[in-house]
């Protein structure tokens, strides 16, 4: 793959380039589908790759940060702001997991405090009441374990989140660019339209976390069983109803060529948008709400369904 | 969100103890010595059954509220003869094909056996001091009371229940959190239920979150913290994250009362702690005092769609 990468890079006649191009497309793409599902968590861990700032640097024009949730802190694991996306202004939410280690401790790897979720909630409030379409990026191993976040209420924090997001009458877009970790993750990503980066994966639980709960001691092969019977990687979550569409990355994963996966991000989020441009602020909220009350629905039982289950 | 149930699963045994053996065992069991006697686990007093249970299972000496099954909480809460169960019959199969040791529909099969329930919920209709109600209860004897996509249809179809019928909801926990069984689809049911919330809450219709022992992870991060109220038994263990991940993660030993309803009720994260005995009565009159404003919609009142 580098070394088609190599040939690209230099200059060459055009439909050869064209050739190449598709050429690594193929490989990549057998690359990715071949990738075990732990291998895919790595990957969507992965510190190189393209975090919220980046698509904000990459997607959005006058970005201004806003801080702090007016009742403790400002969390760094949590940026929101307001910016333009193309011409419209927006909200934006997202994770911040960081990229050097300085930056990673000071953000906590991206797994908020209470008082991000309560930063988060200011801006869905904003979205809501200036009719601002909001727009979210989710990347977090999950909320913060700690006793800070206990006293400080993690749950309540997340669940008032849950339910704000559900009832917001302006439209929501989700998009998971890396790892998406339970609760933590979900607290930003009740939307409209829920994305999912090729490489990214979603979870109620880590791979780690669940093989740790299930077989006590969870060496590496448990954590890869596990992994695999969570089915978190895009095109699982995807049959299961829970994401709706799968942006695709440049060959190798979104960190290989951060520009071009923003430009392919902001196409599907410009189209998705779009779509929600004719429906009433109502009309954005109970499809929200159908959508999530349709979710595994699929799946019960009764008289007259069977037992349904996904292939594989 | 699972994490929980790590600890859970730890001291599954020791909070609750026996007084809520499954009925079955204590029938076939005989007049076994652990069928008279019961010990408490906070003050270690050895009591009679019958006299522990005459008190609402709770220790005659101490104070400390043992676990309660289904059927306890519900002869406790509901007026005598008012319980009425509904969607008793949903359930789930395997949506992920999942396997551990044991694959999940083995699992499920056990669970469904032991407790005589197809999922770790009842919702139904009842009766609080003569107040009509939509009534909850988590089943913690069933896969620790998580929650897959049944416990988070029946619940949310509850809301949307007693929003229709103009009633207040009453829902008590006791859950580890989010079922890993089912994946990412578990984690959707905690939104699906926080959204039937906010529709009931724009109907003004009350809704009163009891925690009992234990309410983690995704249970606590959704509806068991998203009442107009949210009580608390004494001594009920409610947090976010597991004890055991917490003290990994920070490595500190964490006091012993962390996570207990008195310390969410000294961070201010709980409205109030009710004992059992004095939770119906209590229950009832909240109750009244909210609905007394005249802001709710009658039974089947159009003013549930206004705001
Ligand atoms: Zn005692």
């Amino acid at each position: 793959m580098l070394a088609i990468r190599s040939e690209l890079a230099r200059d060459s006649g055009s439909s050869e380039r064209v050739r190449l191009a598709r050429e690594l497309r193929d490989v990549s793409k057998q690359w990715s589908s071949a990738l075990a599902p732990m291998d895919r968590v790595r990957l969507a861990r992965n510190p190189a790759r393209p975090q919220t700032l980046d698509y904000v640097g990459l997607l959005i024009r006058d970005f201004i940060e806003i801080h702090g949730d007016r009742r403790f802190a400002d969390d760094p694991a949590i940026v929101a702001g307001l910016g333009y996306f193309g011409t419209r202004p927006v909200a934006i939410v997202g994770h911040q997991r960081g990229h050097s280690t300085s930056e990673r401790l000071r953000r906590n790897f991206g797994k908020p405090h209470p008082e991000g979720y309560r930063k988060a909630a200011r801006l869905y409030l904003l979205a809501h009441r200036f009719g601002l379409p909001l727009i979210t990026f989710v990347d977090t191993q999950g909320a913060e374990p700690g006793v800070g976040a206990e006293e400080r209420g993690q749950a309540e924090a997340i669940a008032a989140n849950l339910e704000l997001m559900a009832r917001l009458e302006t439209p929501v877009i989700t998009c998971i660019i890396g790892e998406g970790g339970s609760g933590g993750a979900l607290a930003l990503a009740v939307a409209n339209v829920v994305l999912i980066q090729e490489n990214a994966c979603y979870s109620v639980i880590t791979p780690e976390g669940c093989a740790a709960i299930l077989f006590r001691s969870a060496g590496p092969e448990k954590v890869d069983d596990v992994a695999r019977v969570l089915r978190l990687s895009a095109a699982d979550l995807k049959a299961l109803g829970v994401v709706d569409e799968i942006v695709t990355e440049p060959a190798g994963g979104a960190h290989m060529d951060p520009q071009a996966a923003a430009r392919e991000l902001g196409a599907v989020l410009r189209r998705s948008l779009a779509r929600m441009d004719r429906m009433t602020p109502q009309a954005l909220r109970r499809s929200r709400e159908a959508k999530f009350a349709a979710m595994g629905s699929p799946y019960l039982l009764d008289d007259c369904l069977e037992n349904r289950r996904l292939p594989g | 969100m699972a994490p929980d149930e790590k600890s859970l699963h730890d001291n599954d045994k020791s909070g609750r103890d026996s007084v809520t053996a499954d009925p079955q065992t204590r029938e076939d069991a005989g007049e076994s010595s652990a069928d008279i006697w019961v010990k408490c686990p906070a003050c270690k007093e050895v009591a009679f059954r019958k006299e522990v249970e005459r008190n609402l299972n709770v220790c005659t000496r101490c104070g400390f509220h043992f676990r309660l099954s289904v059927e306890q909480r519900l002869a406790v809460t509901a007026d005598r003869g008012s319980w009425r169960e509904l969607l008793a019959d949903v359930a789930i199969g395997d949506p992920l094909g999942f396997i551990d040791s044991r694959p999940y529909p083995m699992r499920l099969a056990e669970a469904r056996r032991s407790t005589g329930r197809n999922d770790a919920v009842v919702v139904g209709l009842a009766r609080i001091v003569g107040r009509r109600v939509a009534l909850g209860v988590m089943d913690f004897d069933f896969m620790g009371g998580s929650m897959g996509t049944v416990v988070g249809e029946k619940l949310a179809r509850l809301f949307a229940k007693a929003l229709h019928e103009g009633l207040p909801v009453v829902v008590f926990s006791a859950s580890g959190g989010a079922r890993m069984q089912e994946g990412a689809l578990s984690l959707m049911q905690m939104a699906k239920v926080a959204a039937a919330i906010g529709r009931l809450r724009d109907a003004r219709l009350p809704y009163i979150s009891v925690l009992c022992d234990p309410t983690t992870g995704g249970v606590a991060a959704s509806f068991a913290t998203l009442g107009d109220l949210n009580l608390a038994e004494p001594g009920a263990l409610v947090g976010f994250a597991g004890r055991r991940v917490i003290e990994q993660t920070t490595n500190r030993q964490l006091p012993d009362d962390f996570q207990r309803a008195e310390f969410l009720l000294n961070h201010g994260m709980i409205d109030a702690i009710v004992e059992r005995r004095a939770m119906r009565s209590t229950l009832a009159q909240l109750l009244a005092m909210l609905t007394a404003g005249g802001r709710a919609p009658g039974r089947r009142g159009r003013s549930a769609k206004a705001r």
